[in-house]
């Protein structure tokens, strides 16, 4: 392991300064150049970061459960599946939040309200507090295979729980077809200008997503070998102990 | 270790058995849970203070009181086996973890069942529902087909919370998200029971497919994670 | 002689505490083993690796020719474990607790009423609840629950504590008894005259690793 000062390596660099110029770019077409809803005026604008953040999230737990059905399932059990996908799991949370967070801004400014129970959103925040509990399990100490042969199996359940909790919180909302409910699916007239925007959020964003994983990945490599070297170091003094 | 569907069953009705053994020894659920269930019901009249709303709200209280006291109902069966390490010894005996599993769910279901049972008898008498024949039934069979899915979920989060320390803590946060569609097709399927709010018979159909749905899968998924959860 | 166990460096960790910091050790069948050395020695932790409880954090393990780090789930039913705890359900009675227990091995009752008469469980404390148990009556009848398990190796935590000499004379009977049968036995003590004359070797235990074995 070669004494770096920083996770990143030149890969990553390059990939640092894409994303960078990607996202001025975004929040050029975003907030300058592209035109404003007929409807909603400026407050479209969230949607450059509420959508292209709800999709990194799926995209981030849908990489968690992969990553942990490779762990569970190959004979080698290595761990870096099991880092990744911890790593994922973290990244996809702040995408969640961002995403609830600027989906209430929205819904704040546009029709009065921080919260509606439609059906997107609650599942949305459904999502949030599955994944605060997949960080909670890792967070229950042991070995680094204890840590992930619980958290994987979690991420592997949390691929069935979704859908589900999903689906009823859909059935249960066409219950209340409410005119005056506010509708979030109301769509947006979106002309050129505003698709390639969007389209270019998702990308920038996807690609945010990776570099911030390959870094947490590694800081958690590192992580678990300082953990291994204390045990190294654990062994050694406890050997001394013995009196034979 | 090749244990045969014969002697699987048989652990089956073993680990069951003597998880009502158990409860019927110690009497838990009955001088304590089930107090406490109905406390819950009485404090909800307390803080919603309105009849007309207690009446319109019944079904969801129930169940909501119903997953407060499943998390106390999981815990107890799993702080039994922890209490003298009977899980190790489980463990160690090759105990096939799916027929353990089900064992443990099929007890928790016996104990469910004979809650929900009360807290909707607790409703009729609190908050004044009325129900028809037919909505009895319909309740009946709601309460059935919730407390299946209930029972094989918890059992399966029971799992992974139970024993190490910081890890009880755990089982609110892990589960009541997970049971969120049994609360909603319960409650819906309850309120067409109770004609809540004039809903029919008929609509809380729909509804017990959700959670028969629930059920199954919980089921079959349980029997195979239960095993990798347990594990040190 | 068949080798029933081998541990060779085996490192194992209780969350970051290496309760076992190398250990070698190599059990033949028929034996009876005696680990002995201090409280924190490892002396427990030696015994719920070769349960299949405790997973090797580095070295091999092979019980019964398998190999732990692959396979841990194959040599359980196959192990028998006494730990520091009993294993008992406190709310049910003694005789409760060993039904339950030879249900999961659909053994017979003709079984139950042996395991149960060669710990000298008698009809009235047959009747008593576990958690009203004096702590040798616990051991009894936890090991009456072992017995009923056939299992190839035994591996007992200090199973004398809480007996009385009489007790005590009936365990060494029935381990060796067991051991005639083709079993092997281990087990850890901290008591150093007690178990010396049932062992055939003793190996000394101290920080998380082996001393000489003597014989």
């Amino acid at each position: 392991m070669t004494s770096r000062k920083s996770t990143g390596t030149s890969a990553t660099r390059w990939l640092g300064v894409v994303v960078l110029l990607m996202l001025t770019l975004l929040a050029l077409c975003g907030l300058v150049f592209s035109a404003e809803d007929v409807v909603q005026g400026s407050t479209v604008r969230l949607m450059y970061i509420h959508v292209p953040s709800i999709w990194v999230a799926y995209i981030a737990f849908v990489i968690t459960a992969l990553c942990s059905a490779t762990y569970l399932s190959s004979k080698s059990r290595s761990l870096v599946w099991d880092r990744v996908a911890g790593a994922s799991g973290e990244i996809g949370v702040i995408f969640v939040a961002l995403s609830l967070v600027t989906g209430s801004l929205w819904g704040r400014i546009t029709w009065g309200t921080y919260w509606v129970w439609d059906a997107r959103l609650t599942s949305t925040a459904f999502l949030f507090i599955t994944y605060i509990g997949y960080l909670a399990v890792r967070r229950l100490g042991g070995t680094h295979r204890q840590r992930a042969r619980r958290s994987g199996v979690l991420a592997l359940l949390a691929v069935i729980e979704i859908p589900l909790v999903h689906f009823s919180v859909k059935m249960w909302r066409s219950l209340h077809q409410d005119a005056s409910v506010a509708n979030t699916n109301a769509k947006v007239e979106l002309d050129g200008l505003m698709l390639f925007s969007l389209f270019l959020g998702v990308v920038s964003f996807t690609l945010l997503y990776a570099w911030l994983v390959l870094h947490r990945q590694r800081v958690l490599f590192l992580e678990d070998a300082v953990a291994d070297r204390g045990l190294d170091a654990a062994i050694l003094s406890r050997r001394d102990e013995a009196q034979v | 270790m090749s244990t045969n569907f014969r002697l699987r069953r048989q652990i089956t009705v073993a680990v069951a058995r003597k998880d009502l053994l158990i409860e019927w020894n110690s009497r838990i659920l009955v001088n304590q849970v089930a107090p406490f269930a109905a406390i819950v019901m009485v404090m909800f009249a307390f803080a919603l203070d309105n009849d007309g709303i207690l009446q319109q709200v019944a079904p969801g209280l129930v169940w909501l009181a119903t997953l407060f006291s499943m998390l106390v109902v999981i815990q107890r069966t799993f702080a039994v086996e922890s209490a003298d390490g009977a899980l190790d010894a489980l463990r160690v005996a090759g105990v096939d973890p799916g027929a353990l599993f089900v064992g443990k769910a099929l007890a928790l279901m016996v104990q469910l069942f004979a809650l929900e049972t009360l807290l909707v008898a607790t409703a009729v008498v609190l908050y004044g529902v009325e129900m028809s024949i037919a909505g009895l039934g319909m309740a009946f069979v709601t309460v059935i087909v919730a407390t299946i899915g209930l029972s094989f979920v918890g059992t399966l989060y029971g799992g992974l919370a139970a024993g190490a320390r910081g890890r009880e803590t755990l089982l609110p946060l892990l589960l009541l998200p997970v049971v969120a569609p049994v609360l909603i097709g319960a409650t819906r399927a309850t309120e067409a029971a109770f004609g809540s709010g004039g809903a029919s018979i008929s609509e809380g159909w729909p509804w017990i497919g959700l959670l028969a749905v629930f059920a199954v899968l919980f089921g079959v998924v349980g029997a195979v994670a239960f095993g990798p959860l347990i594990d040190e | 002689m068949e080798t029933v166990i081998e541990l060779n460096g085996v490192v194992a960790v209780l969350g970051q505490f290496p309760a076992l910091a190398g250990i070698d050790l190599r059990v033949h069948r028929g034996e009876i083993v005696l680990l002995q050395g201090p409280n924190g020695a490892g002396k427990t932790s030696i015994l719920r690796v070769c349960a299949g409880l405790m997973p090797i954090e580095r070295g091999v393990g092979k019980i019964l020719g398998i190999d732990l780090n692959t396979n841990r789930d194959a040599i359980r039913s196959r192990v028998g474990l006494l730990g520091h705890a009993n294993g008992l359900y406190l709310d049910l009675t003694v005789t409760q607790n060993i039904e339950f227990w030879a249900s999961t091995v659909a053994a017979t009752k003709d079984e139950v009423r042996l395991a149960m008469q060669s710990m000298k469980i008698d009809g009235r404390l047959a009747t008593v609840k576990a958690s009203q148990l004096s702590a040798g009556q616990r051991r009894r009848t936890a090991l009456a629950s072992l017995i009923v398990r056939r299992a190839e190796i035994w591996l007992l935590d200090e199973p004398h504590a809480g007996l009385d000499a009489a007790g005590r004379n009936e365990l060494d009977s029935l381990l060796r008894d067991a051991v005639r049968a083709g079993a092997t036995v281990v087990l850890a003590s901290h008591e150093s005259e007690r178990a010396g004359g049932l062992a055939t070797r003793t190996v000394i235990v101290d920080g998380g690793s082996i001393g000489q074995g003597e014989l």
